[in-house]
């Protein structure tokens, strides 16, 4: 296994009859890396994460994540990554302590680290009042930053991120991202999508998909540079429109 | 055209609404702004008289919600949070139902959805479920508008749109407004205030603040400053230590710095070198909505 690199895409397509949702992207990411994954809607990000997750098989091309084939080495893949996003994170109708049980037990951990990573976390993001509540019953933003810390529970090498704060408010937004941050010092890669720009602008580096293709790859100063463009928004707006 | 009077709404233990005031002029875009939680969808469903209100009075071109619902039913678009349209439908069939079920014809009001089903027109026998989200918005707010209502209300029909589909739809609903549309859109998107002619800023079930977005903005009551530097998070962790800071957040690159009137450029710099930080920029700037909302949230 290369130890530098996390992902590794070459010419990796998916096809639906003659639809290429997703057309010949190629790119790696590093140990560690912030990684911005952007796109219209549309564009070909989820399929490209439903590949990079062991989900999708691939129509073409080849890719390595966490140093598993995404075609040939599903299951071992999956022990390996973490995954949140709006849609899914926590069971609603468990608490706070028996959803890390649940993820926990998933992920093979034992009972000792468990409890061990429970009240690490309890610490941590301060939950002491409702470490016992329905996770119907708290608060979006709580709940994103339970559900990543839940997602990194078995320490994966990286942890896919699917627009993590939408409709969270501007504050948590903010804790939300110095959990990403912290996460991605320990070593843990953490790829994100987001539709909020400014959250864009806080990845090491960031990725653009337009209809299915990468159109743009590099640092926030590169793409600013070669786009001719103030910030993030206008880099969007010039490749996406 | 909208009046909210001390509305109060709660679900067992949780309070939704705290006795929420506002109103929406007529010809007005509105913006009810504010995060996940805040209370809006239930709002809307108060107004478009799916829900009543625990106590507190609210109307619809004079019409009560309560009493008068069955008017308000005809005379409002609706666009609710989640898509509600029927999947196995295509698109054409969607408006046609919509058009049927208020008792008039998608001919007679093409021309209000114009613009709109313009873009949809290449698709129009694809199922709606087979559309994607940008066009899927686009169908939901043609069928909002097909039977010409007075009053649009929109739940949140931006979040998980990507930016360029954002700014296309606003673009729609100002154009809706030149027709003299009034408007009531909820976003849990800050920087869409700006595009808004008045706007009421809502968290946890209260009005943090209500006016123009210019207002708002102006009344921002520190003195802000831009500073971009050579690593932003760590900047922004020693910023977060300054004595006469009130408040530091990242803004993408940048960190946004809240302090007293007193302090200038020279005494932030002079901090920011002590401790070691490279290619520093200073700039006093005007707050933005987002700003202001993380100030009155604290």
């Amino acid at each position: 296994m290369n130890g530098e690199k996390v992902i590794e895409v070459k010419n990796l397509s998916k096809h639906f009859g003659q639809f290429k949702a997703v057309d010949d992207i190629s790119f790696d990411v590093k140990k560690g890396e912030v990684f911005g994954f952007l796109g219209a809607n549309g564009a070909g990000k989820t399929t490209a994460i439903k590949m990079l997750t062991g989900i999708w098989s691939s129509s073409s091309g080849q890719a390595t994540v966490a140093g598993f084939d995404i075609n040939r080495n599903r299951n071992k893949l999956k022990e390996n990554i973490g995954y949140m996003s709006q849609k899914f994170s926590l069971y609603e109708d468990l608490t706070f302590k028996e959803n890390v049980r649940f993820y926990g037990g998933i992920y093979g951990l034992s009972n000792k680290e468990i409890s061990q990573k429970t009240d690490e976390m309890i610490a941590h993001l301060e939950l002491d009042n409702i470490k016992n509540t329905l996770i119907s019953e708290i608060p979006l933003g709580w709940k994103q930053k339970i559900a990543f810390s839940v997602a990194v529970i078995h320490r994966p090498k990286i942890v896919f991120l699917d627009e993590p704060t939408s409709g969270v408010d501007p504050i948590t937004r903010r804790q939300f991202w110095d959990l990403i941050y912290e996460t991605a010092e320990s070593g843990i890669t953490v790829f994100v999508t987001t539709h909020y720009m400014d959250e864009a602008e806080y990845c090491d580096r960031i990725s653009m998909m337009v209809q299915g293709r990468i159109e743009a790859l590099g640092s926030l100063d590169e793409l600013l540079e070669k786009h001719d463009a103030r910030n993030m928004d206008e880099v969007f707006v010039k490749l996406a429109r | 055209m909208i009046t909210v009077q001390n509305i109060n709404k709660s679900y067992g233990q949780v309070q939704a609404l705290k006795s929420l005031s506002f109103n929406v002029e007529e010809g007005q875009l509105y913006g009810l702004i504010g995060p996940d939680g805040a209370g809006k969808t239930t709002l809307f469903r108060i107004l478009t008289t799916l829900l009543l209100a625990d106590s507190g009075e609210a109307t619809l071109d004079g019409l009560d919600v309560k009493k008068d619902y069955k008017k308000i039913r005809k005379m409002v678009g609706y666009m609710p949070e989640r898509f509600s349209l029927y999947m196995d439908l295509t698109v054409e069939e969607n408006l046609n139902f919509f058009a049927t079920v208020f008792q008039t014809t998608v001919e007679e009001n093409y021309h209000l959805i114009h613009d709109i089903y313009q873009m949809l027109e290449p698709f129009k026998k694809r199922k709606a479920g087979d559309l994607s989200g940008g066009m899927k918005q686009k169908l939901a707010l043609s069928c909002a508008l097909i039977h010409k209502p007075r009053v649009l209300l929109l739940d949140e029909p931006t979040t998980g749109v990507d930016p360029v589909s954002r700014k296309e739809f606003w673009e729609m609903l100002k154009k809706l407004q030149q027709g003299g549309l009034t408007t009531l859109v909820s976003t849990p998107f800050l920087d869409e205030a700006e595009l808004c002619d008045e706007v009421a800023l809502v968290q946890n079930g209260q009005i943090l603040k209500v006016d123009t977005p210019q207002n708002i903005a102006l009344a921002f009551p520190h003195k802000l400053w831009q500073i971009k530097s050579k690593s932003n998070y760590k900047t922004l962790k020693i910023l977060k230590e300054f004595n006469q800071k009130i408040s530091a957040f990242a803004f993408g690159n940048v960190v946004h710095l809240a302090t007293d009137l007193e302090v200038n450029e020279m005494m932030i710099e002079s901090y920011l070198k002590n401790k070691g930080v490279e290619q520093i920029q200073i700039q006093a700037i005007q707050a933005g909505i987002e700003d202001v909302f993380m100030d009155l949230m604290q």
